[in-house]
């Protein structure tokens, strides 16, 4: 997998962001969208969907043309930047729902410390952490500086690092 | 997330600063931007103004999700919810309208998180299902579960008052216990596995969508994590050992230990399958206090001394009627479920009114049965030190009414009842000990 740059800012937001609108399409074509808690590792978007929520992974099965709004300031850690970022998304569904979202445990604990006490006591609610990862493979950003969407964004191709 | 009427999502919609408008573009790719509320028109969001490059086409289908948490620093957040919308927009000076014709939303601060997941565990496991998987959990959690572990408490409890009663006789034996033990903890293992059974054939576990760890049962079944089939083999494999070790101490101490042993396992598996189903018929309640008091007490005591004991079956009333209450109090959350499916627990047939006052009369009688003990000179003076259990009982109590309707605020009141049921016969345990010391 190749690393994938993008805006400086974005990449912040993403850093920060407690909670990010994933949007999907359902099969009628109609936009749905889900707050997610996103995750960057340097090459994709990341979110992990509880089997209890499967509906979106069925939508990005069928469509994987997805968006990402990174919106709320109070979501951002007082951040007024706001982006979107538009993709492909891929549901990693070959893997087991049981363990492998666990690989996103350390970005996970960075913005939400509790989730490890809830981990402990996964079998007061086993479904939920049977979970599939939503990998989201940026194609376009749009960045607004100061979060004014009045505004014409900032819009950019994200760059493929050679080499990596 | 459940539906909303449009106009009830227009309404909260109002509460939060911007949406995020999202639609279709020429691309293909959604478009998701956020914008802010412009000004309100009756039924019909206003949001914007919108950099004209990223305005919807009029008449574009659109959806807007209005999204809010609460930050908490080094926890993560709370304060989830959210609104989304759904109709043609309307754009006009970099505004746009959306008359709503279709909502959703979610609010956790009204259905609580736990509840809002235990209602997809339908979808959660179909979708399982089409990938391949199966839900599990390790051996240990999946026995915890399936068994209901920690309430042997309410087993262990009156089998270690029958023997100590026998010490306070100075007739203890402890090989003789540990065999009563070991069989009164199979049957009440095999009884929780096979209420599960039958709660999952009637539905009533099935239709619960607010179950607590005191309440709902164990769930297993209804999450994918054991077979129907495995539960029942469990169930009947616990049975079994409760039955050889129950017939090896009939025919080696007493042959009365047979009827015992009879009524218990009629009463353990009537209690909620078919044909008795004690439960469904508000007979819930006088089983437990019955067996799992005088009968597991006295029975342990005729076990270890070959004797008959009142004295067993007066100290063993309370802890039985407490334990009753445990059933009781833990029914409270199970209430819409039970009556939507035909179990009609005395919580389902009484008012709410009426069940803080069942319960308060029961912990008066228990209570009062221990004052009276001594007094009678039926049980020693020390055990009265067993009346620091109605600590816990009043604590139940209290705000039993006030959380009535509240499954998750039951939680601790439920947490607080079993601990009146455990110190209330841990103590009871103690001053027979006592009495023997001194």
């Amino acid at each position: 997998m190749s690393n994938v740059e993008l805006p400086a800012e974005v990449e912040e937001l993403l850093r920060v962001a407690l909670v990010a609108e994933l949007t999907v399409l359902d099969a009628t074509g109609r936009p749905i969208t889900y707050p997610l808690i996103p995750f960057w590792d340097g090459s994709r978007v990341l979110f992990t969907s509880a089997v209890l929520f499967s509906r979106k992974l069925e939508h990005i099965k069928a469509n994987p043309k997805v968006s990402v709004s990174l919106s709320d300031p109070t979501a951002m850690g007082g951040n007024a930047d706001r982006a979107v970022i538009q993709g492909n998304a891929v549901v990693l569904d070959h893997e087991d729902p049981h363990t492998s979202w666990e690989r996103l445990l350390p970005l996970w604990r960075a913005k939400e410390p509790v989730i490890d006490m809830f981990v402990k006591k996964r079998f007061g609610i086993p479904l939920f952490f049977e979970r599939h990862t939503i990998e989201v493979e940026p194609t376009k950003v749009l960045l607004w500086r100061g979060g004014d969407t009045s505004a014409a964004p900032d819009v950019s191709v994200p760059r493929v690092l050679v080499g990596s | 997330m459940g539906a909303l009427a449009p106009a009830e999502a227009v309404r909260r919609s109002r509460a939060y600063p911007h949406g995020v408008i999202s639609y279709v573009g020429p691309d293909g790719f959604p478009v998701s931007v956020a914008a802010p509320h412009a000004s309100t028109d009756g039924d019909a969001l206003v949001l914007g103004p919108l950099s004209k490059d990223l305005l919807p086409k009029k008449g574009t289908q659109v959806g807007v999700i209005f999204s809010h948490i609460r930050p908490q620093e080094g926890v993560g957040y709370d304060e989830r919810r959210y609104v989304n919308v759904w109709g043609p927009a309307e754009v006009k000076g970099g505004l746009v309208t959306v008359r709503p014709e279709r909502a959703t939303g979610w609010d956790e601060a009204e259905t609580p998180f736990f509840e809002y997941a235990e209602r997809t565990v339908g979808r959660g496991r179909e979708y399982m299902d089409k990938v391949g998987a199966k839900p599990r959990l390790s051996r240990f959690w999946t026995i915890f579960l399936a068994t209901r572990l920690p309430f042997l408490t309410a087993t262990v409890v009156p089998v270690a008052l029958g023997g100590a009663v026998a010490a306070y006789d100075d007739r203890f034996q402890l090989g003789w216990w540990l065999l009563c033990l070991l069989a009164a903890v199979a049957a009440h293992l095999a009884i929780n596995v096979i209420n599960d059974v039958a709660d999952a054939d009637s539905g009533s576990d099935g239709a619960n969508v607010n179950p607590t760890p005191f309440s709902g049962g164990s769930r297993v079944i209804q999450y994918g994590l054991v077979t129907r089939k495995a539960m029942v083999v469990t169930a009947t494999a616990l049975y079994a050992v409760a039955a050889v070790v129950g017939l090896v101490l009939a025919l080696t101490r007493d042959t009365g230990l047979l009827w015992i042993g009879a009524v218990a396992l009629v009463l353990g598996y009537g209690y909620t399958a078919k044909p008795f189903r004690l439960v469904h018929r508000g007979l819930g309640e006088p089983v437990v206090a019955l067996g799992f008091g005088p009968l597991m007490a006295a029975g342990t005591y005729l076990a270890v001394t070959r004797e008959w004991s009142w004295d067993a079956v007066y100290a063993s009333a309370p802890v039985g009627l407490l334990c009753a209450m445990i059933l009781y109090v833990n029914q409270i959350p199970d209430r819409p479920a039970d009556a939507a499916t035909g179990k009609r627990t005395l919580i389902v047939r009484w008012s709410p009114e009426r069940v803080v006052r069942g319960y308060a009369g029961v912990c008066v009688v228990a209570f009062g049965l221990i004052t009276l003990g001594p007094v009678l000179g039926i049980t020693p003076w020390w055990t009265l030190i067993a009346l620091g259990g109605a600590y816990w009982a009043y604590q139940t109590y209290k705000p039993l009414a006030e959380r009535y309707g509240m499954p998750y605020a039951l939680i601790p009141v439920m947490q607080s009842n079993v601990v009146a049921h455990l110190a209330t016969g841990l103590l009871l345990i103690l001053g027979y000990l006592l009495a023997k010391a001194f």
